[in-house]
């Protein structure tokens, strides 16, 4: 075979080369090997996708939020019309405005589902308390993105939304007297509340988010995920069916 | 959970474990069919739903209803039910962060080491209810009308009459609407119930110039609509005054309205200012 094409035995090599060297210096085969190739429980059902689904829904509004602040502009003068002109000039505009507005309810909906499936099969206790802790930090930060990312269009619903939120935020205790100074930027909603929640929409919380899920998943892989709480070990046998919808 | 029940646990998972497939091919397939159908949710959301627009954000409109995203509606339901003004921070802030802090520290005050749904029925019922109590909320949150709204129709001979009168009943009704009344009076479907009295019966109680009365001189807290002129002051004494017990029409279709609905671009009415 190497006779016959030896440019294609020559290009697989050096393929086989490049692989070696990372992996020599990275060990990154068996991290690959660990997280692919790890014991899943008996019992594994849909519910169990839930996670990998908010995860999903995360990454759309990662790359629909990305194509959508590449034309728009958080001014009070010009936030409104780069978003008519994404819903009317852009290729597709409308259509990832309409996956990144409507993502985020997907995303809500599914950090709700897989907390109640977290919470009603009991996996939040020993040994995985802390992941449910990150969890529910993943959960705040999620809803932390829906207030700001709100305001951005700045249409009236926008707009109005965001001041009785801040008015809530305002008759906070301690803290209260202080928030609309710090998220707005003042006592009003002005340009620089507007750059003020986009930098926070667009890099702060997406970052924490994004290290929190990395902390989230090490946890899963590192402690295995839950087996549902009616399989128990001493039944395991051939009336269970593996990985039962 | 002490260290028996600690070890037991992870010796009963090493022995599911072991009896598992690896996540490599058996259940990676499961998670891709999971990211293939949320994407396609996704996309037919936004196809159907699409990336609606309102009016450009105008600070000077004082109609419009805002409304939050629908996973909100259960907190704005709270907010309307709760009236005295000192429990007012105690729901939009308080109860939010109790709650977050009672999920944060779940696992450290839930020290049972039983996990099936069944025999946890202390936790089980407290999920189940407080899903209820959320959804339940929700709905009422969804179903409530705008404080700034009035969707109230016209009595029959104010209807009748048409005309002069009955624009005059609909002037005093979109201004009874703007003045945010209802942030403190209800009036058929709309408004808040307390702390002042509901309107939707006000004309069996008083007659039109008593109620113009207080409207320029309320007892406090209500505050002073005078700055709305005399002319205004008139419209608004008419339409409530009209609302009596059986009088009244059915809320009205379509129209009813006032500028606040999403679809309504808002701060329509001309000539108008707001109510202190």
């Amino acid at each position: 075979m190497a006779k016959k094409t030896p440019k294609l035995a020559s290009a697989k090599e050096a393929g086989v080369h490049a692989v070696d060297f990372v992996d020599e210096r990275t060990s990154i085969s068996g991290t690959l090997r660990w997280v692919m190739f790890r014991p899943i429980p008996k019992g594994t059902n849909w519910f169990y996708t839930l996670g990998t689904a908010t995860m999903v829904a995360f990454i759309n509004q990662v790359i629909t939020g990305i194509v959508l602040g590449m034309y728009y502009e958080p001014s009070t003068t010009r936030a409104y019309e780069s978003m008519k002109y994404i819903n009317n000039e852009v290729f597709l505009g409308e259509f990832v405005h309409g996956m990144h507005r409507w993502g985020s309810s997907v995303m809500v909906i599914l950090i709700f589902l897989h907390m109640a499936r977290t919470f009603f099969f009991g996996a939040y206790k020993y040994p995985r308390e802390l992941n449910w802790v990150i969890g529910v930090a993943l959960l705040v930060l999620t809803l932390l993105m829906s207030v700001t990312g709100y305001l951005l269009p700045f249409d009236q619903r926008a707009y109005w939304a965001s001041v009785v939120a801040m008015n809530i935020a305002g008759n906070a205790p301690l803290i209260g007297p202080f928030t609309p100074d710090i998220a707005l930027g003042g006592p009003d909603v002005t340009t620089l509340t507007l750059s003020r929640f986009y930098i926070i929409h667009m890099m702060l919380i997406p970052g924490a988010i994004i290290a929190l899920i990395g902390a989230h998943l090490y946890l899963v892989v590192k402690l295995g995920t839950t087996a549902p709480p009616w399989v128990r070990a001493d039944k395991v046998s051939a009336d269970l069916k593996e990985h039962e919808g | 959970m002490n260290q028996r029940e600690k070890e037991e646990y992870l010796r009963e998972y090493a022995v599911l474990k072991s009896a598992g497939k690896p996540f490599f091919p058996y259940i990676i397939v499961k998670d891709g069919v999971m990211m293939i159908v949320v994407i396609g949710v996704i996309m037919l959301m936004s196809i159907m739903l699409g990336g609606e627009l309102t009016a450009k954000a105008d600070a000077t409109t004082t109609t419009y209803a805002p409304r939050p995203e629908w996973y909100y509606f259960w907190a704005f339901e709270l907010l309307r039910v709760i009236k005295p003004p000192y429990l007012v921070s105690l729901a939009t802030v308080g109860i939010p962060t109790i709650a977050i802090l009672l999920l944060i520290l779940l696992p450290f005050y839930d020290r049972n080491p039983e996990r099936h749904p069944l025999r946890r029925p202390v936790a089980t019922t407290a999920g189940i209810f407080i899903m209820g109590a959320m959804f339940f909320l929700s709905y009422l949150g969804a179903e409530a009308g705008a404080p700034s709204q009035v969707e109230i129709g016209p009595p029959p001979a104010i209807a009748e009459a048409g005309g002069a009168t009955m624009l005059k009943w609909d002037a005093g009704r979109k201004l009874v609407a703007q003045s945010s009344c209802g942030g403190c009076h209800k009036i058929g479907e709309n408004g808040n119930d307390g702390p002042g009295p509901p309107l939707t019966e006000i004309g069996d109680r008083l007659k039109e110039g008593a109620i113009r009365e207080t409207l320029i001189n309320p007892t406090r807290p209500m505050p002073s609509f005078a700055q709305l002129g005399a002319d205004n002051i008139d419209k608004m004494a008419f339409f409530l005054a009209s609302l009596k017990s059986g009088g009244e029409g059915k809320g009205t279709t379509g129209g009813g309205a006032e500028g606040t609905g999403e679809e309504s671009e808002g701060g329509s009415t001309p000539g108008q200012s707001p109510g202190g």
